[in-house]
């Protein structure tokens, strides 16, 4: 019994060392929002360079900062950029600063899971603010039910669905919801983790879509590829200039239009809201979030690699799982802004 | 320098190095405890700072706001332990008492075997049983069963999500009640054949004897198995943030949902920017290790003091 | 009239007697439901892929859990090593060579560590091993692990040390034996069988835990390779793919969790076996 024992531990730790190849592994962690691009990403890119392994793990976006923060993974990524106080902490922590790199655009969707309907609702920001408000309490309240004629919302109650870990999903919703909403921007405000009124939390994109999916009568806030991926329901959003706009490619690129050209040198800001006839309301960025200056050359070359390739080949694969291409203007300033990177 | 020499003379003989080894080792458990309450003190300062006794009654949890209270955690944590409780105790004790009385030897080990394999249970396996089966089972049947008759009391009120404080105490009952059953039974095996005999000889049947007699001579045994079921049911993290809603909300409804300390500190320690906000996620944790730690204290001594009245009064 | 109530008396005890037996049925019955579930769900889902390949993106179907199944070996492997031998050699010291008072203190620190949820482990281990290395590890899992194997393996190791007879001590000492080589090799054969069997139920209770995994191990992609990244687990994937909203990840949940269910279970039955074979020597 020993003798097997001492076997077993033997074969297994020359396994360990064995199998220790020389690719090199870079781990990220942070937005469940663009989990399905980046994991594609990194399947791609690691079957064109098999020396590098990209390990990115969907915590979050809040987790992302906060782990990107401490140092314990080499990038973070997250929706709802770091605010000003993240960035001095981050500064504080390292001396040295870190930086923002938009990836993709994608858009938060209310998405709804109401037995007998399966239309395209049309949501106001005043009956979506009710709603997650806990104001708006049953489907058939004249706020859902008034750009709805024709849709047979039944008298059920509505359950919220939000997240329960911080998130840039969020951050994106609690942003639009603080422009359109006074009384939201009073009473919750916006962020990555917010104090809720009413609802259920799910974590991560992944749990919110389930826990909708499995929920009837249930309505949460998720990335786009995530209700279409599942098949579930998703509802257009009025925006600013008076229309109802369903999330995709057009609406989503219409909404970044305008900030394409005036982009601040850091890459940060909101979009959402924004004008435009044609625009979705709730659109984003997500960012990469990378550290000015790395220990290890080898990983900073390899990120830097992946970033250049994530701005040419990277973009022509995004439009399949739903989320826009980087305008022209930003990719090319974020291809300069690779230098900055040490 | 006498002294010294036989220490080290000493230590060549084999015996004193073997001692001190294993006292080493032995200290390293005393070390490694020591730490693990050091650390979780020292690191949850900055709320005891801030917000003092007001920590355990205050319920807003605000991360933009730096308002951190664990009262709903507090509340959430009590609600579904007692619920599992409810359900765990009549059929932990009815069991054990068909193991310790009843049953013929072989069948008790046998079953016991079986139940000892439940307690093996992981409880992410738990969890995934619950999402896949016990929160349509709430939505389905048990609140329909509940609400429809007594909705007007306020346990049973409002509307149902599948997930909530009822659901994950289910799930906890399931997950506690091999401890009930294993320690009762040890317990009522403990109580000495003639207090049995006695009752029975005064002509009372069976039942009247177990129940009036053998399982009040084992009551604070039994008290014991309870408090460490309520120990397991409180740090449970997995099973219970997979089904209860995860909401820091108090509701007095039990299909409302909720959250735990153990659920909140799994979500949201890797994300917690902002040293307040961890060291709330941290204080949260010393609360629950201290509720643990006594629990456990209390239930062993329970049980001790039970088995040792058995073997005293049996003679 | 003292004929009916004695009639009622014994249809109360023969009604409730019968409950009891009914409350042990379902007990018992709940166990073979988990277990059937989990082989109905988890046995159509077990195919080699899920043994052999590294899951997919998002969203594709296919894919498999193998570097979760390599990273909890790993990672119990790593945890064995740390926790048993600072249980097997605490629980001689307490058992040989200890005074009560020292005893006693050792007892209880191993017993409050029992007590400690998982969770707050988890914290203990990311503070004291992932923030000052930086990054998330294996070891870092082995270690939260590893410490809750501690308490169960020194409380057993003392108690069937102590409970080897004094004839066999007397006797090999009274053969010139010096106390360490007594120990190593008549007392700690004669306890072997109780001690193995404590050490597999440690490494069964902790093979299932997640929660301290969670800010620890963290999560991989692809498969770890030596001690120091980030493993994927069976525990803490079923977590993530059952929570999510992907049919083919919950497929593979199930899957997950039937292997993860009969690992534990087997090592459970495994360890109750060489227990119930008899000691090697019959206590006195």
């Amino acid at each position: 019994m020993k003798r097997i024992a001492g076997v077993a531990i033997g074969v297994l730790a020359l396994c360990a060392i064995v199998l220790a190849d020389n690719a090199l592994l870079i781990n990220g962690a942070g937005a469940t929002f663009p989990y399905p691009i980046y994991s594609k990403w990194f399947d791609v890119y690691h079957t064109k360079n098999p020396n590098f392994q990209f390990n990115y793990q969907s915590v979050g976006s809040g987790a992302g900062i906060k782990q990107v923060t401490e140092g314990t993974v080499d990038f973070g990524a997250s929706d709802g950029p770091m605010n000003d106080d993240q960035l001095k902490a981050y500064q504080d922590k390292h001396s040295f600063g870190i930086l923002h790199f938009p990836t993709v655009l994608g858009a938060d969707v209310p998405t709804y899971n109401i037995p007998g309907v399966n239309v395209a609702l049309n949501f106001t920001p005043e009956a979506l603010a009710g709603i997650f408000l806990g104001k708006v309490t049953k489907w058939n309240d004249p706020a859902i039910a008034g750009p709805n004629k024709g849709v047979n919302l039944p008298a059920a109650d509505i359950v919220v669905v939000h997240r329960s870990d911080g998130s840039g999903t969020t951050y994106i919703w609690t942003d639009y919801l603080s422009k359109v909403s006074d009384e939201w921007k009073g009473k919750v405000n916006k962020g990555t983790s917010v104090n809720w009124p009413v609802g259920l939390g799910g974590k991560g994109n992944e749990g919110v879509t389930g826990l909708v999916k499995q929920t009837p009568n249930a309505i949460g806030y998720v990335e786009l590829i995530y209700a279409v991926q599942n098949n579930i329901p998703y509802g257009t959003v009025k925006n600013s200039s008076g229309s109802f706009v369903k999330a995709d490619l057009a609406s989503v690129t219409a909404a970044a239009a305008g900030v394409a050209k005036e982009m601040p040198e850091d890459f940060r800001v909101s979009i959402t809201n924004a004008p435009g006839k044609t625009a979705y309301p709730i659109s984003s960025f997500t960012w990469l979030l990378i550290p000015q200056k790395f220990q290890d050359a080898s990983k900073r070359d390899a990120i830097k690699g992946f970033l250049s390739w994530m701005l040419s080949d990277g973009q022509n694969s995004v439009e399949t799982l739903s989320y826009a291409k980087l305008p022209k203007e930003v990719v090319e300033k974020e291809k300069k802004a690779i230098n900055n990177i040490q | 320098m006498s002294g010294s020499r036989s220490f080290l003379a000493k230590l060549r003989n084999g015996d004193e190095i073997v001692r001190l080894i294993t006292l080493i080792f032995a200290a390293t458990v005393v070390l490694i405890t020591a730490a693990l309450v050091w650390e979780l003190w020292a690191n949850s300062a900055l709320p005891r700072q801030k917000f003092g006794l007001n920590f355990f009654v205050t319920s807003v949890w605000d991360p933009i706001m730096d308002q951190f209270g664990a009262l709903p955690f507090i509340y959430g944590t009590m609600v579904t332990s007692a619920v599992a409780l409810v359900i765990a105790v009549p059929l932990g004790i009815g069991a054990a008492i068909f193991l310790a009385e009843l049953a013929p030897p072989r069948v008790s080990d046998t079953l016991q075997f079986f139940i000892d394999l439940l307690a093996a249970v992981p409880s992410v396996i738990y969890g995934l049983l619950g999402v896949f089966i016990v929160v349509p089972l709430m939505r389905t049947v048990i609140y329909p069963a509940l609400n429809k008759p007594f909705g007007y009391l306020p346990i049973f009120k409002g509307p149902s999500y599948g997930v909530g404080f009822m659901t994950a105490g289910i799930v906890l009952a399931i997950m506690v009640i091999p401890y009930i059953i294993s320690v009762s039974r040890e317990v009522l095996l403990s109580v000495p054949r003639d207090q049995r005999e006695a009752a029975l000889a005064l002509g009372s049947t069976r039942w009247e004897s177990t129940w009036k007699v053998v399982v009040p001579f084992a009551k604070t045994g039994i008290m014991g198995s309870i408090f460490l079921a309520l120990a397991r049911a409180l740090g449970e993290t997995m099973a219970v943030t997979m089904v209860i809603g995860n909401t820091p909300k108090i509701a007095a409804s039990l299909f409302a949902p909720g959250y735990s300390i153990a659920a909140v500190i799994a979500n949201e320690f890797t994300e917690a920017t902002g040293d307040l906000y961890l060291q709330s996620l941290i204080a949260l944790g010393l609360v629950l290790f201290l509720l643990t730690f006594i629990l456990n204290g209390l239930a062993r001594l329970l049980i001790v003091v039970t088995t040792q009245k058995g073997s005293e009064a049996g003679g | 009239m003292m004929d009916g109530r004695l009639r009622w008396r014994k249809f109360v005890s023969n009604f409730m007697l019968a409950m009891t037996g009914v409350c042990a049925i379902v007990s018992v019955l709940v166990l073979f439901f988990i277990l059937g579930y989990l082989l109905f769900n988890g046995g159509t889902s077990i195919n080699w892929d899920f043994f052999t390949k590294l899951p997919k993106p998002v969203g594709e179907t296919g894919g498999g859990m193998s570097n979760a199944i390599v990273g909890s070996g790993k990672i119990l492997l790593m945890a064995s090593i740390i926790g048993v031998p600072i249980g097997f050699l605490g629980g001689i010291y307490l058992a040989e060579f200890s005074g009560k008072g020292v005893a006693s203190v050792v007892r209880y620190a191993a017993d409050l560590l029992n007590g400690v949820p998982s969770i707050v482990i988890g914290i203990f281990a990311y503070s004291l091993v992932v923030l000052p290395f930086k990054h998330f590890s294996a070891y870092a899992g082995a270690f939260a692990l590893g410490i809750m194997m501690i308490p169960i393996t020194l409380r057993s190791t003392e108690e069937f040390l102590k409970s080897v007879p004094r004839m066999l001590r007397e006797g090999a000492m009274a053969l010139g034996a010096s106390r360490w080589k007594t120990i190593a090799t008549v007392i700690v054969p004669a306890a072997y069988r109780g001690i193995m069997t404590a050490i597999l139920l440690a490494l069964a209770r902790v093979a299932g835990e997640t929660a301290p995994l969670l800010f620890t191990a963290f999560g991989n992609r692809f498969e770890s390779h030596g001690w120091s990244q980030p493993t994927a687990t069976l525990p803490v994937m079923i977590y993530t793919y059952a929570v999510s909203p992907y049919d083919d990840w919950h497929r593979q949940a199930w899957a997950a969790g039937l292997v993860l269910l009969g690992l534990v279970l087997i090592i459970n039955i495994l360890a109750r076996t060489i227990l119930s074979r008899g000691i090697a020597v019959p206590r006195s």
